[in-house]
């Protein structure tokens, strides 16, 4: 901890402040029913979709790599939680847990497995066959009778009861934190240093002495826990899962998350994740319209900010902070703009 | 278009100003729930897919439903009041579908719901209502499992596995079949439903089943099915599938000269609008069960259907009718009940005795519908009447 | 006999995704879009036959050369407004493969709202008695679907190898750098190549209606990814490539259809697809290219 600035810890302290702020803020609405189960339904999508966004942000962002099958590993932790609850006679708080690091390992493995074969290709062609075995996932949870085929598994528990409004959003988004807390520091780690070499240059970063493979694979195995962790969170928070909630459309939809928020950027996709659960109920009334919009925003996005809406910069409070200090010292008028 | 562009631009601001209101309050609607409390209205919710892949189902049933509201607020409401209809669209998707639950529930306050349509959304709904005790009643939701979520949750259709026994019987009865093919979409849950009651039933009723061939949702070519199926010749071909699906697979049927009877579940109603006069002879030779007749005399059922047409401009189908008697079922079940309470209304539903527009009805243990299945066939580009049949 | 059938059932299939992969192909091959709104173009294609033939009652060749018109101009339109500021700044390639995404979801959105989700029903086009040869059936769809495919494929080939546009579109994909050097407009050339290759979805689409007389604004999904993976079977940028990865891909499909599973054929395909990238990643028929240092 001697590295560490005392700026940092500053930082630090603030981060852990607001978090907790967010959180008893939020679960006291809740539990109050100030925020209805409507809302707060959303809120846990929201979170979901944020750790599944952060989560592809590791190998798509950090090592620059196109995956577009990641609804795949989210189907295998889905329904290996699932199956976990459902067929453990365990009381559901403590099968809940075990359930969610299950369906996670479950995942894990299943990218292992996918990802030694896969990773020596890149690009394009890394972007094929992750799709391709994303699908193959898809048709094997169709036909197994363990899964249920098409009719898919229903009837998992949700922590929340008539007494407890917030069972599942605290799970949820302590998970979240942590999900984005890891990220945060495994981008700056000497992992993470690995994995951004190899996205800048692979052959150099070989010629440096990094271990290619295992970094490459060391990413996108640990997304892949992260995904089967999200996945068994969705499971229990929607209570009904089958194989088509799983296909190409929503590894498309994910990725869009990531990309729209800027690559890399891991505020960027907490932005876009959360943004665009929000904006389809925000525009129910619109509902023909809805998604020729959302069509039409993310080509105007594309086109003129192709790099996503933050880039590859990370929006962070203390920098804010610092920026409009600076600016306020400067010039206050544009302080004032800025704020405004 | 210019309506359209008006409208889109509107959807733009709104958009905005819904999302920084989200931002700012976090909580934007809920303001919007003290005047749902009013009493002038009895609200009941609906659920449907009014747009994305199934809104044919979902469009049909609502307008149905709607009909069912416009007459019975004519003739006076429920309770001395008048029904508000508050219908959310789900895009066919069950979390948007809890998500519109949810809102019903909590913004709009609604104290019975008529949905969803299909099987997925349905369940899901279903499970959250249970534990709001919500009397709900899904017009055309033929999951088994949906009505065992709870006690609250009945249906107006057949379910699956009914109409699967229904018809093997019927092949063995009365066709005489003797062998039977099945080909069915494993990526839906209605069809391997229906799929697999009629192999299990066919056991009983001594058919011999030559094939099963499932194909994977979105499939456009089954010839090589086809083929297989009439290299063994069975008597008759069973396509528990909904009518587009059936459009493409009866007319590739044809062109490899498959000689079978073609046999189907409730989905085919429709089929003849979806297959165009040039190609309709390879629907010629078809039975399948429905739960309504349009030659029927009933003249409720015949001023329903001229009804829909001249008010939507489009022909009124199965799903139309199912969402009429949903409503009428809510509604007199309400006056029944003599009260909003969700309780009564349940205990009011369970032993209701309703004449609609598929016949007589009432609901057995597990809050499914008891009517006779009506026979069709199709002669001339024109859906005949059989005969009624019950197992 | 039965086998044979069911070979031929895979080749009428095939076609269609052949027809559809070049499209896929010769854009891969001139910008390395993965233009995921192509699968798309083919459901706009259909549309446009549907209005032509059923809602203004005209004849079926005005509807063919219309429906190819219309795509070839939507093609280059598309390539214009969504993708060519992204082209000419040398956007990230997945800044160009995320506007595709969107680009499908407004074409579906856009049809969907314009002719409703539910399908519509085509009438016969071209129908002859159906040949026999043996016991094995011929029908007048799989003629026509084969021929049909194999004459465009020839055509394009005559076109890329012998006419100027070929060799602008060959040398731009080539070293977009160097073409414009040498005096060749890049720009039309990828308008160009988006056009043709959307005239070619069109050709694709009326082949679709013909054998599957029903169309709906969610068609393109699934025959686009499969066209498009039969695309990386042949070899994506090779025309020749994509007509063979379409005839594998529809082959594959029925006989795993026939012999292996009906519920497996999605799983079998992707398989297959699998193992090509691993064993040969350029395709049956594509070029090894060296990774440049």
């Amino acid at each position: 901890m001697l590295g560490i600035s005392k700026k940092k810890w500053i930082s630090y302290l603030v981060n852990l402040a607001i978090v907790f702020l967010l959180y008893f803020g939020i679960s006291t609405l809740i539990a109050q029913r100030v925020i209805n189960s409507y809302y707060s339904d959303i809120i846990n999508m929201m979170l979901i979709n944020i750790i599944l966004a952060v989560s592809l942000n590791l190998v798509t962002g950090l090592l620059g790599q196109l995956v577009l099958g990641h609804a795949g590993f989210m189907l295998v932790g889905a329904y290996s939680a699932a199956l976990f609850t459902l067929n453990v006679k365990l009381p559901f708080t403590v099968s809940f847990p075990i359930a969610l690091i299950i369906g996670g390992l479950a995942a894990a493995l299943s990218g292992f497995i996918i990802g030694v074969p896969a990773l020596r290709l890149r690009g394009d062609y890394l972007a094929i066959i992750t799709l391709g075995f994303g699908e193959i996932i898809r048709v094997i949870a169709n036909n197994l009778t363990i899964t249920n085929g098409a009719k898919g598994l229903y009837g998992m528990e949700s922590l929340n009861t008539r007494h407890n409004l917030t069972g599942m959003f605290t799970y949820i988004f302590f998970i979240a934190v942590f999900v984005i807390f890891l990220n945060f520091t495994f981008g700056t780690s000497r992992h993470g240093r690995a994995v951004i070499a190899i996205r800048e240059d692979e052959i150099a970063a070989e010629a440096a002495g990094i271990h290619t493979t295992y970094y490459k694979l060391l990413a996108f195995v640990l997304a892949a826990f992260i995904a089967g962790v999200a996945g068994g969170l969705y499971a229990h928070q929607i209570g009904l899962i089958d194989p088509s909630k799983f296909d190409f459309n929503r590894s498309t939809e994910i990725l869009v998350m990531v990309v729209l928020g800027g690559m890399g950027s891991i505020t960027g996709s907490i932005l876009s994740a959360g943004v665009l659960t929000i904006l389809p109920e925000a525009l129910r009334g619109f509902s023909n319209y809805r998604m020729l919009l959302y069509s039409v925003v993310l080509i105007c996005v594309m086109l003129f900010r192709p790099t996503g809406l933050l880039g590859r910069s990370e929006f962070s409070l203390t920098g804010a902070f610092e920026k409009i200090r600076g600016a306020v010292g400067g010039n206050k008028k544009n302080a004032a703009k800025k704020e405004g | 278009m210019k309506k359209r562009l008006l409208a889109a631009a509107l959807a733009a601001t709104m958009v905005a100003a819904s999302v920084t209101g989200c931002a700012q309050s976090g909580d934007a609607g809920s303001q919007g729930s003290g005047d749902a409390a009013g009493g002038d209205t009895v609200k009941i919710g609906g659920l449907a897919p009014l747009t994305g892949n199934v809104s044919v189902y979902g469009i049909a049933t609502n307008n149905g439903i709607k009909l069912a509201v416009d007459e019975i607020n004519k003739a006076g409401g429920v309770l001395g009041k008048k029904i508000e209809y508050v219908p959310y669209d789900e895009k066919g998707d069950a979390i948007e579908a809890v998500n519109a639950y949810n809102k019903l529930v909590q913004d709009d306050k609604v104290v019975a719901l008529i949905g969803d349509v299909t099987s997925k959304p349905t369940i899901a709904v279903a499970q959250k209502a249970v534990k709001d005790g919500l009397p709900m009643i899904t017009a055309t939701g033929t999951a088994a499992d949906i009505t065992k979520a709870g006690d609250n949750v009945f249906r107006a259709c057949f379910i699956d596995t009914y109409q699967g026994e229904l018809m093997a019987a019927y092949a063995a009865r009365k066709l005489n079949a003797k062998t039977a093919a099945i080909i069915y979409d494993n990526g839906d849950e209605y069809s391997t439903g229906v799929a697999n009651a009629f192999e299990e039933a066919a056991k009983s009723e001594v058919i011999t089943i030559t094939n099963k061939e499932a194909y994977q949702s979105g499939a456009m070519d089954f010839k090589t099915q086809l083929t297989k199926i009439k290299a063994s010749n069975p008597d008759v071909v069973m396509i528990p599938v909904y009518y587009s699906d059936v459009a493409l697979i009866a007319v590739q049927a044809k062109d490899i000269g498959l000689k079978a009877k073609l046999l189907g579940a409730d989905g085919w109603d429709g089929v003849l609008e979806k297959i165009d006069k040039s190609n309709q002879d390879a629907v010629k030779d078809c039975y399948f069960c429905s739960q309504y007749s349009a030659e029927s005399t009933d003249p409720k059922l015949q001023d329903f259907l001229k009804k829909y047409k001249e008010t939507y401009k489009a022909d009124p189908t199965l799903f139309a009718v199912l969402g009429y008697d949903a409503m009428g079922m809510m509604a007199a079940a309400i006056n029944k009940a003599g009260s909003t309470d969700s309780d009564k209304i349940i205990s009011a539903l369970k032993a209701l005795e309703y004449k609609g527009l598929t016949g007589n009805t009432t609901f057995d243990e597990n809050r499914n519908p008891v009517r006779e299945a009506v026979i069709t066939t199709i002669t001339d580009g024109k859906y005949k009447f059989v005969e009624n049949f019950k197992k | 006999m039965e086998f044979l059938s069911q070979v031929i059932n895979g080749l009428g299939i095939g076609s269609i995704y052949a027809l559809v992969a070049l499209g896929y192909s010769m854009v891969y091959g001139i910008v390395q879009l993965i233009n995921f709104a192509h699968g798309d173009i083919i459901m706009v294609g259909a549309y446009t036959v549907f209005v032509i033939l059923v809602m203004m009652n005209l004849p079926l060749w005005l509807a063919v050369l219309g429906s190819i018109l219309f795509c070839g101009v939507a093609g280059v339109l598309i390539e214009r407004v969504a993708y060519r500021r992204l082209l000419v700044h040398a956007a990230p390639r997945i800044s160009l493969l995320i506007t595709a995404i969107g680009v499908s979801i407004f074409l579906q959105n856009l049809y969907q709202l314009l002719f409703g989700s539910d399908p519509k029903s085509m009438p016969k086009m071209f129908v002859f008695a159906p040949l026999q040869f043996g016991g094995v059936q011929l029908t007048s769809s799989t003629i026509i679907n084969i021929s049909v495919s194999v004459v465009m494929m020839a055509g394009l080939q005559l076109m890329v190898n012998k006419m100027k546009i070929g060799k602008a579109m060959r040398a731009t994909s080539e070293d977009a750098g160097a073409a414009k050097l040498m005096g060749i407009n890049t720009n039309t050339t990828i308008a160009f190549t988006f056009g043709i290759g959307s005239a070619l979805a069109a050709v694709g689409a009326v082949l679709y209606c013909n054998t599957y007389p029903q169309i709906k604004p969610a068609m393109g999904g699934l025959l686009g990814l499969k066209a498009f993976v039969a695309a990386v079977l042949g070899g994506i940028g090779s025309i020749p490539g994509a007509m063979l990865g379409g005839y594998l891909l529809g082959v594959a499909e029925s006989l795993t259809n026939a012999y292996i599973s009906s519920n497996l054929t999605d799983a079998v395909v992707f398989g297959i697809l699998i193992i090509v990238l691993l064993v040969k990643p350029t395709g049956l028929l594509g070029k090894n290219t060296r990774e440049k240092v």
